[in-house]
């Protein structure tokens, strides 16, 4: 019986500080999840401005044939880039952004296609190369906070390959989406080539302006698609950051739970055997005594 | 004016003058709609009435004017009153030293026209 009653606490024991580390994490995570929101909202302007400037552009010149929008007759591979993190404790996070890359890769292979995995994550990473999953680029370090020339320098690479001869001819980007404080969603977005939409103008004031390019609308448009797809990963990964901490906090907050849910049957199981033992010790004396009393009853 | 981590500046401006490949260009009220590529290492100013000029030095980047609103894409800025002179003129020697030992080095080039911008915007003389 004492050593259950031991064992016992030293488990209660074991869980509250498990319990005092999560709640920990689950601060931490909340009070990243407001910075991290911070800089998405920062990020907003730029991202509606160089929109709104690709926009005007397409829309100004007749023919877009820039090599970044020509979409290929017969596209036989693309990249896929898949945003994870660089740290675990954060749930289904990366499971579920991993499961729908491998979605999307079986989607793209039934298509005659061959997905050619660039991950950034450390999760990400050794998720690939633990099952010899061959990547093109791989990129770690910043997950929890991206600056623009991580995005900058994925960008390049990935366009790199996207203009090279025999390179990919599609670039997909899975990574999670941050709506709000509870739910992030996961998702699935093709950001090269470009779609170029034929859109009727929704008002009579959103026509967008005859623009006057300088030095030439095919230079703009040259350095101005860059800047567009970098723009992109940024955003994504910066949705991804804040989406993380959510995930995490998330995660630390059911732990803190869960932790708490076992203490207390702990306790009870503790209190319990201490009753237990302790009625045991009684009914032990009185017999005791008992079995005294009447051997002196029997002398008599 | 935006960069892509932040938002600069934005307000009511009588006059935008940038630095583009072709040249400077200066933007007044009811200007027609112009997009252009701003240089590396230039110096943007927006006159603004009776108040002093805003001064900025931006790297690369764009500008779009439309319906009488003038955009500032820029890859990286910072306002004159932003730029921390000292670290900025410690950029420029350092940048001209690597220029000096090795004439071919882009970066070093490149990185001695943003210092040199930055001094410019915070109204050095370089």
């Amino acid at each position: 019986m004492g050593a259950q009653l031991r064992l016992l606490r030293r488990r209660i024991k074991s869980v509250r500080s498990t319990a005092k580390i999560t709640r920990a994490q689950e601060l931490i995570a909340s009070s990243r999840i407001v910075r991290a929101q911070q800089r998405m909202q920062a990020a907003v302007p730029y991202e509606r401005e160089i929109t709104r400037a690709v926009s005007g552009v397409v829309s100004n010149t007749a023919s877009v044939d820039h090599p970044l929008t020509v979409a290929k007759e017969n596209p036989t591979s693309a990249a896929v880039l898949v945003v994870t993190s660089d740290s675990g404790f954060c749930g289904g996070f990366n499971a579920n952004i991993l499961r729908e890359a491998e979605a999307l890769r079986g989607l793209l292979e039934s298509r005659g296609i061959t997905a050619v995995p660039f991950v950034s994550g450390r999760k990400g990473v050794a998720w690939h190369s633990f099952r010899n999953r061959e990547m093109g680029g791989q990129w770690t370090g910043f997950s929890r906070n991206p600056a623009y020339s991580d995005a900058k320098t994925i960008a390049e690479v990935l366009i790199e390959s996207f203009k090279a001869e025999d390179g990919i001819d599609e670039i997909h980007i899975v990574s999670t989406e941050f709506v709000s404080m509870l739910t992030q969603q996961v998702v699935v977005k093709r950001i090269l080539p470009l779609e170029v939409e034929e859109k009727e103008a929704e008002s009579p004031e959103t026509i967008p302006p005859y623009f006057e390019f300088e030095p030439t609308a095919d230079a703009v448009l040259e350095s101005l698609l860059p800047r567009y797809v970098e723009s992109r990963i940024f955003s994504a990964l910066l949705q991804s950051a804040a989406a993380e901490e959510a995930a995490r906090r998330r995660a630390m907050k059911s732990a803190t739970d869960n932790a708490n849910e076992l203490i207390k049957t702990l306790s009870q199981e503790m209190n319990q055997a201490r009753q237990a033992e302790i009625t045991q010790e009684i009914s032990e004396i009185v017999g005791g005594a008992n079995a005294l009393a009447d051997a002196a009853a029997g002398k008599e | 004016m935006v960069s892509p981590e932040r938002e600069i500046w934005s307000g009511e401006a009588d006059m935008v003058i940038a630095k583009t490949v072709d040249g400077e260009i200066g933007i007044m009220p009811s200007h027609a709609p112009v997009l252009g590529v701003l240089v590396e290492g230039g110096v943007l100013r927006v006159k603004r009435g009776d108040e002093a000029d805003l001064v900025a030095a931006v790297h690369g980047g764009f500008i779009s004017v439309a319906d009488n609103e003038v955009s500032i894409l820029a890859e990286q800025a910072e306002l004159g009153s932003e730029v921390d002179v000292a670290a900025a003129r410690d950029a420029l020697e350092r940048a001209l030293a690597s220029v000096n030992a090795d004439s071919e080095n882009m970066e070093a080039a490149a990185e001695a026209k943003r210092a040199r911008a930055r001094l410019r915007a915070a109204g050095e003389d370089v």
